[in-house]
């Protein structure tokens, strides 16, 4: 037997490492912000395409409302920041408390949603801009109710003890989705609202 | 600093260790196995299934075809055997048997005991194998797509097809896109994270470099496919209007998002299949591969442009004359990195003496194929020239030039290099020459003549011609040729089943490789390396002679690399572009909660199938379940 060296020392402290959670979920998001990049396209090749905008005589969505419900959305980002940044310091309770108050906001933002989808004047099958509108917030939708779902299973995962400052890898990667689909949002948001009334 | 021997490259295992990877036999434990290995091997023996099936449909279509005003089959049937053919080839042969290959070599080659997602990696197959099923289920029903592989708008609208055909299609592809996609993650983040300490970027074998160009391609390719596929199924069951014209839809913009996808697609096949060319080459002319820092950047260059060029496959519908000049300057620019690794070929084998066995005979057949499909690619990329070619037969030859002769011919060397590796059986070099010879003469017969058929006005998927138009006896040339080409074929699965009991044993290192699964025994066991290699080379089973493997030090990056880390079923985790030593993980137990999962997602696509919202229901309830096991335990996962 001989001793040799190990090539390069360990990296740790030289290198900002992620575990593979953190970029298995990187490639996911890359990979879900091509369909909603897909999407989008799809939508301003429409409607480059198309003599008048929104197509039909639909008017142009209203903007009060969801502009009340976009800060909400985008708000909850925030109390996920505190989840990541109390859990880094093993503060359970507080993560806890920060992983509801997310919950409870992109909740309110879904609920919203399905109110405006069942008072708006036009089908899904009336046009395409109207299909376009439905599929492209409902998928948005989707995948925050998806978000829903995963934020109670961490949550049950936190009450029953399952994280502290070394181990929440969990909690790491679903903060990342939350952020994703809040970002999704933005671009969602300035283009099938407010660039519609920019004339 | 950690400890190091230098010790046999055979691997032995000791009991403490195999009793830690094993996993549990009969039926349990297939369904609950994570092992890369198993899932690969599943991966190549299913779609190697599909691909005969695909293969006998063409076969049926070309005695349909060999003799003008034939009636072997109607022109529904005809319909549905050139969809499913290329839909098969497509998604269930070609492009999960790259995967199929990738799963079993990627962690070997980096010396690694298992992928980055062991578990996505099972989940990634049962998807494979429920989308397949799926798909061929159309085929029991008597109802197959039949509105062709790429399912152009308005004819797969509701519309016009009115069947349940078209909807096996579209939520087929949609199905089986979850699978390609999540094993593309999963071999990114292995090459990320997973190489063995020293295996620094420049010294990646060019197969991995190969997979990583593909999986970054499929990342971002496959999600428009599921849209365009996805807005297709929208329109279909619940009246959309994206593809209606009369409700403000467009019909190109469907063609827009499928070839954004088609085009990368192609290169998604091709670039493993030449990193497997660039494997094979160097091993039998005993030289290392010419330009390895050339080769590398081509394969990064292709994935690039290969999104920049998919307007070439829509000259004929209309678009702005500028932009079709911008796309085809750039499918021209896209021939110099596949110039520049054919010359690497090349110049490896001047350099060094090419033996002869049948995986060189297949990169050479290869290198001749893919020659004249590169030319005929080149011709087609002009605009004037594709608006006479476009929708004959001459397209027909080219696609199946490149797309057949060298994806196919690359992944036949493939299999007379590496399945010794994985089952531990020689295939005879006896029926391997001659399946080679006999597969490449019925090509060039079959598929030549393609050319001229095209070039004489031959319309691409018409059921039957009449007597006197000058295409008859190329037809039947064609013909006789895709039954040699298919005999040929057969030979090779008869030599795989032939060698399983006759095969000489192949020893770890039958060839003579470079790459670290020569390494290890054939088959590997479990945990791939008792002691993981460390890696100072291109070429290390060439340079590093013995090869230093590691050894299991105190701290958390250490751990892992020798013994007590294969007792723990640990992996190393490296960092940064030198793969330094940076902690250890645990490899994941058996379980069934990815065939679950999988199970699950089934039962959706199957719901939106036949509108039967019980069934979706059920897969709903079944897919979170599954999922919520899987989160639930990330934390603490080990035996």
């Amino acid at each position: 037997m001989r001793v040799l060296p190990t090539p390069g020392s360990p990296a740790t402290g030289r290198i900002s490492s992620r575990p593979h959670g953190y970029w298995g979920m990187v490639m996911m998001i890359a990979t879900e912000a091509a369909v909603f990049l897909g999407l989008l396209s799809a939508y301003f090749f429409l409607r480059a395409s198309s003599k008048e905008w929104p197509q039909g005589g639909i008017l142009p969505p209203e903007l009060s409302r969801i502009s009340v419900f976009t800060v909400i959305l985008l708000g909850s980002s925030v109390p996920m920041f505190w989840a990541e940044h109390a859990i880094r310091r093993g503060r359970v309770h507080q993560l806890r408390i920060a992983l509801l108050i997310s919950f409870l906001m992109g909740l309110a933002f879904v609920i919203n949603q399905g109110i405006e989808f069942s008072t708006l004047p036009f089908k899904a099958s009336d046009n395409a801009y109207a299909s376009l509108f439905f599929v492209i917030t409902g998928l948005h939708g989707l995948h925050l109710v998806i978000g829903l779902l995963m934020s109670v299973v961490v949550q049950a995962k936190a009450a029953a003890g399952w994280f502290d400052e070394d181990r929440h890898l969990t909690v790491t990667v679903f903060g990342m989705y939350w952020h994703f689909v809040d970002v999704v949002w933005i671009v969602v948001f300035s283009s099938l609202y407010l660039s519609e009334h920019i004339r | 600093m950690s400890l190091l021997f230098r010790g046999p490259n055979s691997e032995i295992v000791p009991a403490e260790v195999e009793h830690a990877w094993s996993e549990r036999h009969g039926l349990i434990g297939f369904f609950t196995s994570v092992d890369h290995k198993r899932v690969g091997m599943r991966y190549i023996a299913t779609s190697f299934f599909f691909f005969f099936v695909a293969g006998l449909l063409a076969l049926v279509m070309r005695v349909q075809l060999a003799k003008p005003d034939a009636g072997v089959v109607g022109p529904e049937v005809f319909n549905q055997l050139f969809t499913m053919h290329g839909t098969t080839m497509i998604f269930l042969f070609n492009t999960p048997v790259l995967a199929g290959f990738g799963n079993y070599l990627l962690p070997l080659m980096i010396g690694a005991r298992d992928v980055a997602f062991p578990r996505l990696n099972a989940f990634s197959y049962w998807i494979f194998l429920f989308a397949g099923i799926f798909i061929y289920i159309s085929f029991v029903v008597g109802k197959a797509p039949d509105g062709g592989w790429f399912a152009y708008v308005p004819l797969s609208d509701k519309a016009y097809s009115p069947g349940i055909n078209m909807d096996f299609w579209g939520l087929g592809v949609i199905f089986v896109g979850i699978s390609t996609t999540v094993g593309a993650v999963n071999f990114v983040v292995t090459v990320f994270k997973m190489r063995a300490p020293g295996i620094a970027v420049n010294q990646l074998p060019i197969f991995v470099w190969s997979l990583v160009g593909m999986a970054f391609m499929i990342i971002f390719a496959v999600p428009v496919l599921t849209v365009a596929a996805g807005l297709l199924e929208a329109d279909r069951l619940f009246g959309t209007a994206f593809y209606v014209p009369g409700r403000g839809g467009s019909v190109l913009l469907y063609q827009h998002l499928f070839w954004f996808w088609g085009h990368p697609e192609v290169y998604i096949l091709f670039l493993p299949a030449t990193g497997m060319v660039s494997a094979i080459i160097p091993v039998f002319s005993r030289q290392r591969l010419a330009g390895y820092i050339w080769v590398a950047s081509s394969l990064v260059a292709v994935a690039f442009i290969s999104f920049g060029v998919w307007v070439h496959h829509m000259f004929a519908t209309g678009v702005p004359a500028a932009a079709m000049g911008v796309f085809s300057a750039a499918s021209l620019i896209i021939v110099i990195p596949s110039g520049i690794q054919y010359f690497a070929w090349i110049g490896t084998m001047w350099e060094g003496r090419p033996r002869l066995e049948p995986p060189m005979l297949f990169a050479l057949g290869f290198l001749v194929i893919f020659l004249l499909g590169g030319i005929s690619g080149v011709m087609v990329s002009s605009m004037p020239f594709d608006w006479q070619a476009t929708d004959t037969y001459f397209v027909v030859a080219h696609f199946h030039y490149v797309l057949n002769g060298a994806v196919v011919f690359p992944i036949f060397g493939a299999l007379y290099f590496w399945l010794p590796k994985m089952t531990g059986k020689m295939l005879s070099a006896r029926l391997g020459r001659w399946s080679f010879w006999i597969m490449l003469i019925g090509f060039n017969v079959s598929f030549f003549p393609m050319h001229i058929l095209g070039l004489r006005g031959m319309p691409r998927r018409i059921f039957t011609y009449h007597p006197g138009l000058g295409w008859d006896w190329l037809n039947m040339v064609a013909s006789i040729g895709g039954g040699v080409f298919g005999l040929g074929t057969g030979i090779t699965l008869f030599n795989i089943f032939w060698s399983r009991k006759h095969g000489a044993e192949a020893g770890d290192d039958p060839w003579g490789g470079d790459t670290l699964e020569w390494a290890t025994s054939s088959p590997p066991p479990d945990n791939n390396f008792t002691a993981v290699p460390i890696v100072s080379s291109r070429h290390p089973l060439w340079d590093q002679d013995p090869l230093p493997r590691g050894v299991s030090g105190p701290a958390p990056e250490t751990e892992s690399q020798g013994l007590l880390g294969a007792e723990r079923r640990q992996t190393p985790v490296t960092a940064g572009l030198d793969a330094l030593s940076e902690t250890s993980s645990t490899v994941p137990v058996p379980t069934a909660v990815p065939f679950v999962l999988a199970l699950g997602i089934a039962f959706v696509f199957v719901g939106l199938l036949v509108s039967a919202k019980l069934v979706m229901g059920i897969g709903i309830v079944a897919g979170m379940a599954g999922l919520t096991r899987w989160a639930w335990r990330t934390e603490v996962d080990r035996p």
